[in-house]
């Protein structure tokens, strides 16, 4: 378990939220200010009335108390949200775009709403809560290394091309909603390319829909002690009731991994 | 006469390595080797020897070396050994000279003319490991448009084939080629959801259940054809010509027709089996869609029918004909497509290479606003999956290939067909050479190239960013020329790389 | 306008590519709206063009001349407006003409002479059987090719396409489009990779009163244009929504096939998918790949096809593009981003990315006496399913 850093507050000055009204104001200018904000140690930020800024979180670099920082994103934030993001934490009240959590390297996101496509590109470490659903090509390629593993939680559905290229880190998927589409159904091609890391979903897939590099088992012990630990997280961001939590709990999970290490051998003649 | 032609190949044997097992004196079928058993030594005959390069491979201790004798006589670019000794061979005999494979001379190669596109930044390329990729091909005429009424859309009411690969085997008789590699392209075809073609060697009967997976050959000389033979097959094939000697007909010589071969195409055992020039019933254009009414008429308007031509010189205006005398798939044939016998002057000089009639007939027939209602197919002398992406590219609708599957099955391109003595097992019917064919291994080979030219062309594709074959199919836009004048980039209908 | 390919296409790319934004929005009940939503919108996107580009079209905002063919004409050579002027003399009855108002717009330079005509098509000289519809596109054919300098942009009945160089706000301001009112607004943002001084490359394109804006790039275009030209389509713009325009027009006008069944022949499913559906819905796809396979539309995109009564959203496929679909009352909105939506409707009652390959159709019901042509309420129908798709 990584040691969290202590909050450094100079002598004399109290921590304060900095509220920021951003309609009409451009994306440069608006992460700029909470950059500098963020220097001179405020490390709480209200942003309201945000339609399509991209890149919350992005510039937070080199800031010693950056773990402490916490955004509150009201209205629908642009796509790359928190992209190469190393340690801060962003709540959005809504949906957020595309590309969320692109590269992101350390921190929190939780969406309070729908998430779009691509979530999690390249992921190396971090956590994601989306309450409702995700859009397409999501948690490709996360990776792990050493004590980076990332993790994504997803209240509703997922669409295609799911887990592509996963080599590392989690994904757990509790299925809690039907999306609004009426022509909505699980995701295809889930996991093909996988060589590592570990897809839990709540329920059953059906073999069809996934890449032919994706084994299915029941998760052990520790897989599940895992899972409620997460399951226990998506509930207390979204104030789940008590009686659904406890089905959440208690429900079955299958795993999806990767069979080989190595899933295209065969292909290539030497 | 003695002769004074010089050997064409020359054989070192390294005496250290050699054990005197008489493996070569076994395998070599043209008497090339045998044992001196005084002095206990191999000996050979090195006028004798073709260079099918058996013998090198199967020598348990790589003793043998053979190679072709470039320098027998001083370096002449216009007269080079091969055209010195042709000419002695025919002053000896007064004959025609045959050879066997496809024209080998060097002919520009339009394939090795053309690259091919990659998609950056404006459009992704797709990764084929991970993606859905798509080869499935419809062969046969389509309709000029579909409709819906009360909700139910129009069907396709003509015939066609479907192919999960763009790639076919081409025609190859029973006769030209052994028993066992006749099977293992029918069994590999079947099993690999592609079409291999009878050539116009008759059909065994025994290999009707893979009628699915064939097309059967109506030639000039009507071999084997009878309503059954029409109807057990997924589709038939008129061929008027052959990319290897266009205009002139087949030889199946004497000492090849043994009793199976009387029995498939149906004429007595020992006599020659002569395929006439054209057919005698096809002398004009209206003939020919008389002969293609009538086999659609013979099998009840179920089976797409294929009309094969050489590529000449007015390709396209043929092409048109044939596309308006019914024609459900043309099938085009190039210059450097295979034969098991053909006099050399015309394998070599006769036709056109299959890149420019390919272009120039698809441009035509959609000038003339007819292209969907026929499918293209294309032949001669395709060696890779590149020179596949390329003609569809151009295109076409699917491939046929002949060379490639023979080299798979063991073929070192000798050209020594037509002499009945493949050491290889492939184009004789000695039954002491055809054994050398295991069916079980020359079959899992040729269901190997296609596996491995599919997922080639899969990965070419993706390079494109194309996910669906369909979206290949004459998008010229994808390949660009190099080396080439004005007007072959015009004939071909593709821009000079950098342009 | 001559070598229309050349001043389309000034470095003679095989293809002129642009990627950009687009936003479309649709009142089922018929009900008018000023531009002043959608341009705003279409400015919150204004990360995803370069000002190279930007244009709208309008659904009913001609209703004092209904019946009319709403032609605008673009002229950047002079002379071309009289030649022109003398040719739609000849071959129209021109009801009533005048220069298109617009407004100085600081981030407008240099713009062409715009004026529109409300015409229709006369019947003298014409020998032979032939829809009106069909005369009037061979007309504006004739102009685009042969007429040097003169370009017509726009030709339906009782909307209009807006369109140049510049971002789509800037665009609207110049034309003053917040003083138009129209029951379906279409828009898009470019961002060409091939620069551009002409007004005549921008989006939408629109052929009669069908209109295509256009995200992506569509890597079967070479392809789709063979089959097309086969037809006598004549692709001079060389543009990607061209070719969409055209295959949307052979196919509906031509060859009469529900608008579903186009978008399923836009972006089919995956043999892998089409093996496992039952044997009608499966043979229904297998014929249309079959037949129409050289129409599929390979490569990212996603597309707003509108005409009197729809509006189509589609993406390909895979789902390369985004596209983000919303409904607030009657109005049915989609468009690149959510948050542009959000920004004109803040509250939606259902907001969903739609699967990739599948239309969102936002329709207009006509009844017995009302006609969305000619303005007013009607009934409304919103449709989102593939429920009612031929089998």
């Amino acid at each position: 378990m990584r040691a969290v850093a202590r909050k450094h507050v100079p002598p004399g000055r109290v921590p304060s939220t900095v509220t920021i009204d951003a309609r009409g104001v451009h994306h440069k200018d608006l992460n700029r200010r909470i950059r500098s904000l963020a220097l001179e140690g405020h490390d709480r930020f209200e942003v309201l009335n945000v339609f399509g800024q991209r890149y919350f979180g992005t510039n937070l670099w080199g800031i010693e108390n950056r773990r402490d920082i916490r955004i509150t994103v009201h209205g629908t934030p642009g796509s790359d949200l928190g992209a190469f993001m190393d340690g801060p934490s962003i709540e959005v009240k809504g949906n957020v775009q595309d590309a969320t959590g692109n590269t992101m390297n350390a921190g929190l996101i939780v969406v309070h709403g729908n998430a779009g496509d691509v979530l999690g590109y390249g992921m190396r470490g971090g956590e994601i809560y989306v309450r409702g659903n995700v859009g397409y090509r999501v948690g490709i390629h996360m990776k792990e290394y050493r004590d980076l593993i990332p993790t994504i939680v997803i209240g509703g559905t997922t669409q295609d091309f799911f887990g592509e290229y996963m080599a590392g880190g989690r994904i757990i998927v509790l299925n809690r909603f039907i999306p609004e589409i009426p022509d909505s159904r699980q995701s295809y091609f889930i996991g093909t390319g996988m060589h590592g890391g570990s897809i839990f979903i709540r329920g059953q897939v059906d073999p069809d829909r996934m890449g032919a590099e994706v084994g299915v088992e029941e998760p052990d012990r520790e897989e599940s002690r895992l899972i409620r630990h997460f399951v226990d997280g998506y509930c207390r961001h979204f104030n789940i009731g008590k009686e659904e939590a406890r089905t959440l709990r208690e429900a079955r999970f299958c795993k999806l991994h990767a069979k080989s290490q190595r899933p295209y051998g065969k292909l290539y003649a030497y | 006469m003695l002769t004074s032609l010089l050997p064409e190949f020359s054989i070192r044997r390294d005496e250290d390595r050699c054990i005197q097992c008489r493996v070569c004196e076994r395998q070599c079928s043209f008497g090339v080797f045998s044992y001196d058993a005084g002095d206990n030594v191999m000996v050979h005959r090195e006028d004798l020897c073709v260079g099918c390069q058996r013998c090198a491979v199967l020598c348990p201790t790589n003793a043998l070396t053979i190679m072709y004798n470039e320098y027998s006589y001083k370096p002449n670019w216009n007269w080079t050994r091969e055209y010195i000794q042709d000419l002695k061979k025919q002053a000896e005999t007064g004959g025609v000279l045959l050879t066997g494979m496809g024209d080998d001379k060097p002919h520009k190669i339009y394939w090795d003319h053309i690259l091919i596109n990659a998609s950056q930044v404006t459009n992704p390329s797709i990764d084929p490991l991970r993606e859905p990729m798509e080869l499935r091909t419809f062969l046969g005429r389509k309709p000029d448009r579909l409709e819906v009424k009360d909700g139910v859309l129009s069907p396709n009411e003509y015939p066609n084939v479907v192919l999960s690969t763009p790639i076919m085997f081409a025609a190859m008789s029973y006769g030209a080629i052994s028993y066992n590699c006749f099977y293992s392209l029918a069994r590999a075809a079947f099993e690999s959801g592609t079409l291999f073609n009878t050539g116009e060697g008759g059909w065994p009967r025994e290999m009707r259940k893979f009628g699915s997976a064939t097309i059967v050959q109506c030639a000039s000389g009507r071999f084997g054809i009878d309503l059954e033979y029409l109807n057990d097959a997924a589709a038939v094939e008129i061929k008027i010509g052959q990319g290897a000697k266009p205009g002139i007909g087949g030889h199946l010589p004497g000492e090849k027709v043994s009793e199976h071969i009387s029995q498939t195409r149906m004429i007595p055992a020992g006599s020659d089996a002569i395929s006439p020039a054209p057919h005698h019933d096809i002398y004009s254009i209206e003939d020919l869609q008389m002969l293609i009414h009538a086999l659609k008429e013979a099998t009840d308007y179920q089976k797409p029918i294929f009309v094969k031509i050489s590529a000449v010189h007015n390709a396209p205006a043929i092409a048109s004909g044939m596309v308006r005398a019914g024609a459900d798939i043309i099938v085009i044939d190039g210059l450097r497509g295979g034969t098991g016998a053909a006099p050399k002057i015309l394998r070599d000089n006769v036709g056109i290479p299959i890149e420019l009639a390919l272009a120039a007939v698809d441009t035509r027939l959609r000038k003339e606003g007819i292209r969907n209602r026929a499918s293209l197919v294309i032949a001669g002398g395709l060696r890779n999956s590149s020179d596949v992406f390329k003609a569809i590219a151009l295109g076409a609708d699917a491939v046929y290939i002949g060379t490639p599957a023979l080299i798979a099955m063991g073929c070192t391109m000798c050209q020594k067909c037509y002499t009945g003595k493949c050491a290889w097992g492939l184009t004789t019917q000695d039954p002491y050479l055809t054994k050398r064919v295991n069916p079980e291994i020359a079959t899992t080979c040729l269901k190997n190239l296609l596996r491995a030219w599919s997922l080639e062309l899969k990965e070419l594709l993706g390079c494109g960013g194309i996910n669906s074959i369909e979206s290949l199919r004459g998008n010229r836009l994808q390949l660009r020329g190099i080396g080439l004048e004005g007007w072959e980039l015009e004939t071909l209908g593709i821009r000079g790389a950098g342009q | 306008m001559k070598d229309l390919s050349r001043l389309n296409n000034p470095y003679n790319d095989e293809k002129v590519i642009s990627q950009c934004s687009i936003f479309g929005m649709m009142d089922t009940s018929g009900t008018l709206h000023s531009g002043r939503d959608i341009l705003t919108a279409i400015a919150n996107m204004h990360e995803r063009g370069n000002g190279l580009g930007g244009g709208l079209a309008v659904y009913g905002c001609y209703p004092e001349y209904p019946e009319d063919y709403a032609l605008h004409i673009m002229y950047t050579v002079p002379g071309s407006r009289q030649e022109t002027e003398a040719f739609l003399k000849r071959y129209f009855y021109v009801r009533h003409s005048e220069a298109m108002p617009t407004f100085p717009t600081e981030a407008i330079k240099i713009p062409p002479d715009i004026f529109r005509y409300f015409v229709a098509p006369s019947r003298e000289e014409v020998k032979e059987i032939i829809s009106d519809d069909d005369l009037v596109t061979r007309r504006v054919f004739s102009i685009n090719a042969d007429i040097d300098g003169a370009f017509v942009f726009s030709s339906g009945k009782n909307m209009g396409v807006f369109k140049g160089v510049g971002f789509p706000e800037e665009i609207g301001a110049f034309f003053g489009l917040e003083n138009y009112s129209g029951y379906l607004w279409t828009a898009h943002g470019r961002f060409p990779t091939n620069t551009q001084g002409w007004w005549g490359g921008a989006h939408p394109f629109g052929l009669l009163d069908w209109t295509v804006v256009h995200n992506g790039e569509i890597s079967s275009y070479g392809a789709n244009r063979r089959f097309l030209e086969m037809y006598g389509y004549v692709c001079t713009m060389q543009t990607d929504t061209e070719v969409i325009a055209y295959a949307v027009d052979l196919l509906t006008r031509k060859h009469g096939l529900p608008i579903e069944t186009v978008m399923d022949i836009f972006s089919p499913p995956v043999w892998e998918q089409i093996d496992r559906m039952e044997e009608s819905r499966r043979k229904y796809f297998e014929t249309l790949r079959s037949v129409y396979g050289p129409l599929l539309l390979n490569g990212p995109f996603a597309i707003i096809v509108a005409h009197h009564g729809e509006m189509v959203a589609h993406t390909d496929r895979i789902r390369l593009r985004p596209m983000v679909a919303g409904i607030s009352g009657d109005i049915v909105y989609t468009s690149s981003e959510e948050s542009a939506i959000r920004l004109i409707a803040p509250e939606l009652e259902k907001v969903w990315i739609p699967v990739g390959g599948h239309p969102v159709i936002a329709r207009l019901k006509k009844d017995a006496d009302h006609d969305p042509v000619k303005g007013g309420k009607v009934i409304c129908q919103i449709e989102e399913k593939e429920g009612d798709r031929p089998c």
